[in-house]
């Protein structure tokens, strides 16, 4: 970082900036919009939305994909990840996406197993 | 083989004094890194317990759009998601406020830097206070509802606008009485209790009898995503189940619903808050720092930088509160 060489692209090469400022900027741009339709969609709920995908509604599957999306782009550009080495990159994204994915998968089914047995026990838990 | 070992450490002199560079990134920064990985972790523990209880409770679980739908200024009016969608944009925008104070700190300006990092803090105390308000309103709850001895809980709505909610104080019939609180300094000394509602369960219950234009709003969902509204009848028959009158939020029990979504409320932002609270004394640390032209003699900006990745991790974790919290 010290002889300040940033990568000055985004998208893959789609949007290249002069200036590690205008990349900012762009960043900043990308990342409104897409904050933008993820409220504008908390908001109206479209209907079509509601169907069930994996067992999750599809809606939340959109907001769950936007997220990573932004939280890719504040690593990569706001934290400077893709100025960094390929073996430091790694070394956190798959850290992370490893243990959080299974800590995820673990619980939420056991939530779910949960739920049943309160639903289909024969104990009433409103009284 | 000892004398071999040896020698090259001679040689190596940066070995143990942190030289050397893995993956090309300075100590400090490594080691920020080995933080924020280890605290994306416990935010994600936090989140995923948040997760764990709200599939136990797929069925009953409040709506976000229902709870948090104030806007300041705007007082009874519905309006979800627009106060937290500002307080999101506040937060990414004091993140680039302070990635272009590190830029300009690779490029040794130290005024820009100053101007960046006293906007970054000023972003970071306007989102800590917009979450204040947040908390305020949570806590002091602008309805009321009742629970029933099974911990459920029961809003009131208007029978011909199901989706406006009765305030207690539309209900309730007054009765006379003299219940006041019991504190250690009126009955015995070792005895108090917690602050009386506005209104007794009594003056609730009869007030709902009376009053044929009322429902209740119970906690569980329909296969729409909305909750179950019951007929006056069975409201007439449900009501007589309410052991308390509940307003606002605290850790026990919340009007809004299930109570553990209370404790995760507090919970989560207020360990997101308070990152954020550490963070702006952090960024107010450097940024006097750099006014006295600490880092001008030092050569070079990384503190600022270092900072940085913080403070942008405090913003990627509001992200997924966000998500998690308030749109799913």
């Amino acid at each position: 970082m010290e002889n300040s060489t940033h990568k000055l692209e985004i998208f893959r090469g789609l949007l290249k900036f002069k200036s590690n400022q205008t990349k900012i900027w762009g960043v900043l741009i990308f990342l409104s919009i897409v904050t933008t339709i993820e409220v504008v969609l908390g908001i109206i709920k479209p209907e079509i939305l509601m169907n069930t995908f994996l067992s999750t509604k599809l809606i939340n599957w959109i907001f769950i994909i936007l997220t990573l999306v932004k939280a890719y782009y504040i690593a990569w550009d706001f934290m400077h990840l893709r100025d960094e080495t390929n073996g430091l990159q790694a070394s956190i994204v798959i850290t992370l996406l490893f243990l959080i994915a299974y800590l995820v998968f673990i619980i939420l089914v056991e939530g779910n197993y949960i739920y049943d047995v309160l639903y289909e026990g024969f104990v009433s838990w409103n009284f | 083989m000892s004398s071999a070992i040896s020698t090259t450490i001679e040689e190596d002199e940066d070995l143990w004094g942190g030289g050397k560079k893995p993956f090309k990134a300075s100590y400090g920064k490594l080691m920020m890194w080995f933080f924020i990985v280890s605290d994306a972790l416990t935010f994600s523990g936090f989140l995923v317990a948040y997760g764990f209880s709200r599939y136990k409770n797929i069925d009953s679980w409040p709506i976000a759009d229902e709870v948090f739908n104030h806007f300041p200024f705007l007082h009874g009016v519905d309006a979800p998601m627009y106060y937290v969608a500002l307080m999101t944009f506040v937060l990414i925008f004091s993140s680039v406020t302070m990635v272009l104070a590190v830029d300009a700190g690779h490029h040794m300006q130290k005024d820009r830097v100053v101007f960046y990092m006293a906007l970054t803090s000023i972003g970071g105390a306007i989102f800590v206070g917009s979450q204040a308000w947040e908390w305020k309103n949570f806590i002091s709850g602008e309805y009321g509802a009742v629970e029933t001895r099974g911990g459920q809980i029961y809003q009131f709505v208007y029978k011909d606008n199901p989706k406006k909610r009765v305030g207690l104080e539309e209900i309730a019939l007054e009765i006379p009485g003299d219940r006041i609180q019991n504190e250690s300094n009126k009955g015995i000394w070792f005895s108090n209790e917690p602050t009386l509602p506005s209104f007794t369960l009594e003056e609730v219950v009869s007030g709902f009898k009376s009053n044929s234009e009322i429902l209740i709003k119970t906690e569980k969902i329909d296969a729409k995503g909305h909750k179950i509204i019951l007929s006056r009848e069975e409201s007439l028959e449900k009501i007589n189940q309410a052991k308390y009158v509940v307003e606002g939020a605290n850790l026990v029990r919340n009007e809004y619903g299930n109570r553990l979504f209370a404790d995760f409320f507090f919970f989560i932002t207020g360990f997101h808050g308070f990152h954020v609270l550490s963070g702006v004394i952090i960024n107010i640390i450097i940024f006097f720092n750099v006014l006295v032209g600490t880092y001008e003699r030092r050569g070079h900006y990384e503190m600022v930088e270092k900072v940085g990745l913080y403070w942008h991790f405090v913003d990627l974790v509001w992200v997924f509160v966000f998500t998690f919290f308030y749109l799913v």
